[in-house]
């Protein structure tokens, strides 16, 4: 079985995000950036079917400028066998991404579809859910265990309250939690062998899919600071202000 | 707050790429998939492994220590686990050749790496280290066959590699040991004796660990000139090569330290055991030194590693501690109070750290791409000017970084207050583990006899020539831009007294080799200061250069100007105290003291 495995390049995770002065976004300029966290679950998902026999060949895809290529890269160092880079400069929503995706989807015919539940930057959790819509495949989300067998997975998902199992037929779009495992540190030797691995630069423009943005941005703020805390001086003081105050309880 | 690290890509990017042409590396014949592409990966990934499983190992590792029971040595929780992580990220063999199962990569992507372990577990950081060392000593003289049996496993981390050098009774002056290795039958020796502070002498981490060890032959001369070198395995091999029974090798117990509590550090009782030469008989010395000279740059690095971590924490804690306000009044009266960070003292301290860190990174990544020319360039002559200057510097960078590396530990204690001396935050563990590399891999005190008994006089001052003619020709070169002559010219200054300094002590060592003691380790330092400087002044012309209106430019700029006016002065200090010469300091007698 192919896997294909979608990647997204993200504001590294132990960055402190700050927003632009002119609140039309986060800066990005000199800051560190990684493989959205989530992703990197999905690439090791994918490796790990490969070292168990259950897949055969491993293809990241991602969707971005130039600099995408990078988190291809690591993709291939941890394991994928080759990669796909769909080239464009143009702000892309989670439509965009899973029509784009679905282009290579039906050119390389995978039997999975792999990738994070969302990116830590606008935390969407879209693309997947729109993926399995526009292929016309089984869906599922947050995956924290996955199983095959005969031609179909068993997809252990977090749910609230608890945890609910699918079975999915293949071919499908899989999407991971942070309990799935936990990645690699991709080695010396495979960081060397990345390098030899082929991209194959695609044009997003050329495959035919309309990738404009359906959602427009009006501000970006920091979330308000945390105020400092009062002291009460009985339940029913307690009651009064969660109630008239911050109007949590009715 | 705990020890706080990221690790610092962005300066090690600027050094690498904008200050030094990390590209050379691949023009090296043997290195040419090191690509800049490939080592910054690499760094990239290694600095993952560093900040998310060694890090959160540092603390917890200190509190438990290594655990000694019947011969047996346990090292603490989640050691095991972290071991082989590190392992299968394939951060051991680095530099091996790939004849004998290693990687094959430069020197320079190790001293990177080691930098950041350094940073993040020390402790931790020393049972490859010594693995490294062994390997190389192995790869260099040994026999074809000894490399055949042991590299590859040494290379893949499933053994792993000690030292075996202090004895009881000796320690600096190896001359004196009295282990004894007896040729048997086979051709191979029994080797008896103790050895003491042998690191990573005896652990759980690996299945097999290979001493070299230093003893004495039947017939050997006396002194140092009698030390031979050997291979000893805790578990001698089975046919198929894998460990087999043991070795007549044991731990009698482990030291109980005041840092570095995670590495094991133990006492080691030969009985009868079987080694096997390395190198000839009675040259043993000159093999160790492949180990010791490798492993005292990586003892710099771990200065500069700890000085990294100090700095990030206290710069973390004194934007986040409040406490009083301004000097000139309050910086953010909405708040209670000010963070500490406005104030001038305390900035002086982070400032002291980061100056020195930076200045620092630049020289020891100077000297490892040295290194790397050193043993791979086409033409004879490059490598062995390269060799030169990465033998002179090998002290400096011991030493100099060593003592700054515990000065800037001490100053994140000072910086967080008594929250620095409780052990919560980690800051005391920081000077505490940074106190042993200023005594270990020959102390520091040797560190100086060596730069000035060793490296000054070698080739009529040879050595010295490499170092000096490239930066009096760079401050020559720039001392009259008028961007730069504020930086440029105060090192000038100061290489031209580090110049008389070096003079002096040759003339006056000739005559009286005591002159040149009583002087050494000022002048190391010194040498440190100015060669820092030197670097200075190279990453400020750099980033003069590439303004372009990145913040880290200027800032760049910046601390330049903090190292020339409040580090670099310390070597006029220095100056006077070596002109001054032996006199005060041999003038009482014993009976005085």
């Amino acid at each position: 079985m192919k896997v294909l495995v979608a990647v997204k390049r993200t504001i590294d995770p132990n960055v402190k995000v700050r927003v632009k002065s002119d609140q039309t976004g986060v800066e990005t300029a000199n800051v560190k950036m990684a493989m959205n966290p989530f992703c990197e679950i999905a690439v090791e998902e994918a490796v790990r079917m490969k070292e168990a026999g259950s897949a055969n060949e491993v293809v990241a895809v991602s969707a971005g400028a130039d600099k995408a290529q990078e988190t291809l890269r690591t993709a291939l160092a941890m394991g994928a066998d080759r990669a796909v880079h769909i080239v464009t400069e143009a702000e892309l929503q989670p439509l965009a991404v899973a029509r784009l995706l679905k282009v290579i989807a039906d050119e390389e015919q995978p039997g999975l579809v792999i990738m994070g539940k969302q990116a830590i930057d606008d935390d969407s959790n879209q693309t997947g859910q729109m993926l399995a819509a526009l292929l016309g495949w089984p869906q599922a989300t947050f995956a924290s265990e996955i199983e095959f067998k005969d031609g179909t997975a068993d997809v252990t998902r977090e749910i609230d309250g608890g945890l609910e199992t699918l079975n999915v037929n293949l071919p499908a779009v899989v999407t991971t939690d942070l309990r799935l495992n936990e990645p690699r540190y991709a080695s010396l030797p495979n960081i060397m062998k990345a390098k030899k691995k082929p991209i194959d630069r695609r044009e997003a423009d050329a495959l035919g899919v309309d990738i404009s943005p359906r959602l427009a941005i009006h501000k970006v703020e920091e979330p308000p600071k945390r105020e400092a805390g009062i002291k009460v001086a009985d339940v029913a003081e307690l009651v009064a202000k969660l109630r008239d105050d911050a109007k949590v309880i009715g | 707050m705990v020890q706080t690290y990221s690790a610092p890509l962005r300066d090690m990017r600027f050094v690498l790429n904008e200050l030094l042409d990390v590209g050379e590396i691949a023009a090296l014949p043997g290195y040419e998939d090191a690509t800049p592409d490939v080592i910054d990966a690499m760094i990239e990934e290694g600095a993952k492994l560093c900040e998310n499983t060694l890090l959160p190992l540092n603390r917890p590792a200190d509190e438990e220590g290594c655990h000694y029971e019947n011969g047996v040595v346990r090292t603490p929780q989640g050691y095991k686990e972290a071991y082989k992580t590190f392992v299968d990220a394939g951060w051991t063999g680095v530099t091996l050749s790939p004849d004998y199962g290693g990687k094959g990569l430069p020197q320079l992507i190790s001293m990177v790496f080691d930098e950041m372990v350094c940073s993040t577990n020390l402790a931790f950081g020393v049972y490859p280290l010594l693995t490294n060392g062994a390997a190389a000593v192995i790869e260099l003289h040994a026999a074809e066959a000894l490399k055949q049996a042991y590299l590859p496993r040494l290379g893949d981390g499933t053994w792993s590699g000690t030292m075996c050098l202090t004895e009881p009774h000796c320690g600096t002056d190896l001359g004196l040991i009295r282990t004894k290795a007896v040729p048997t039958d086979e051709g191979r020796y029994a080797i008896s004796g103790t050895k003491i502070f042998i690191s990573a002498g005896e652990h759980d981490l690996t299945e097999n660990i290979v001493h070299l060890v230093l003893a004495k032959l039947p017939d050997a001369p006396p002194g140092v000139r009698g030390i031979s070198l050997f291979l000893v395995p805790k578990r001698t091999l089975k046919e198929d090569g894998t460990a087999g029974p043991a070795n007549g090798v044991s731990c009698g117990s482990i030291e109980e330290k005041m840092g570095i509590h995670g590495s094991a550090t133990c006492v080691m009782h030969f009985d009868e055991a079987e080694g096997y030469l390395i190198g000839k008989p009675h040259k043993g010395l000159r093999c160790m030194f492949t180990m010791m000279n490798g492993a005292r740059l990586g003892v710099g690095l771990q200065g500069l590693g700890l000085g990294e971590t100090a700095y990030q924490s206290a710069t973390a804690y004194a934007k986040d501690r409040r406490q009083g306000r301004g000097l000139k009044g309050a910086e953010e009266p909405e708040a209670s109070a000010d963070p500490i960070i406005v104030h001038p003292d305390v900035r002086r301290m982070l400032l002291n750290q980061r100056a020195i860190n930076e200045g620092a990174r630049a020289l020891a990544y100077w000297t490892a791409l040295q290194l790397d020319i050193s043993r791979s360039h086409e033409d004879a002559s490059v490598r062995e000017d390269a060799d030169e200057l990465v033998q002179l510097m090998t002290p400096i960078i011991k030493a100099f970084f060593t003592d700054y590396g515990f000065e800037a530990t001490n100053l994140a204690v000072q910086v967080h207050g008594g929250h620095g001396y409780i052990r919560e935050h980690g800051m005391e563990q920081l000077v505490r583990d940074a106190r042993i590399s200023q005594i270990y891999e020959g102390a520091n005190g040797i560190q100086a006899l060596d730069l000035v008994g060793r490296k000054l006089p070698r080739r009529a001052g040879r050595y010295l020539r490499h170092f000096f003619h490239p930066a009096v020709a760079f401050i020559e070169e720039n001392k009259d831009d008028p961007e730069l002559a504020d930086i440029v010219g105060p090192v000038g200054k100061a290489l031209g007294k580090l110049q008389t300094a070096t003079l002096v002590i040759a003339q006056r060592g000739l005559g009286d080799p005591e002159e040149a003691g009583a002087a050494a380790s000022d002048y190391l330092r010194m040498f440190g200061l100015v060669a820092v400087g030197y670097m200075w002044c190279q990453m400020a012309k750099c980033a003069r250069d590439k303004q372009n209106g990145d913040a880290f430019y200027d800032t760049k700029l910046k601390t330049a100007r903090f190292y020339v006016q409040k580090v670099l002065p310390d070597s006029a200090g220095l100056f006077l105290k070596i002109m001054a010469g032996k006199g005060a300091v041999m003038a009482h007698g014993a009976e005085e003291f």
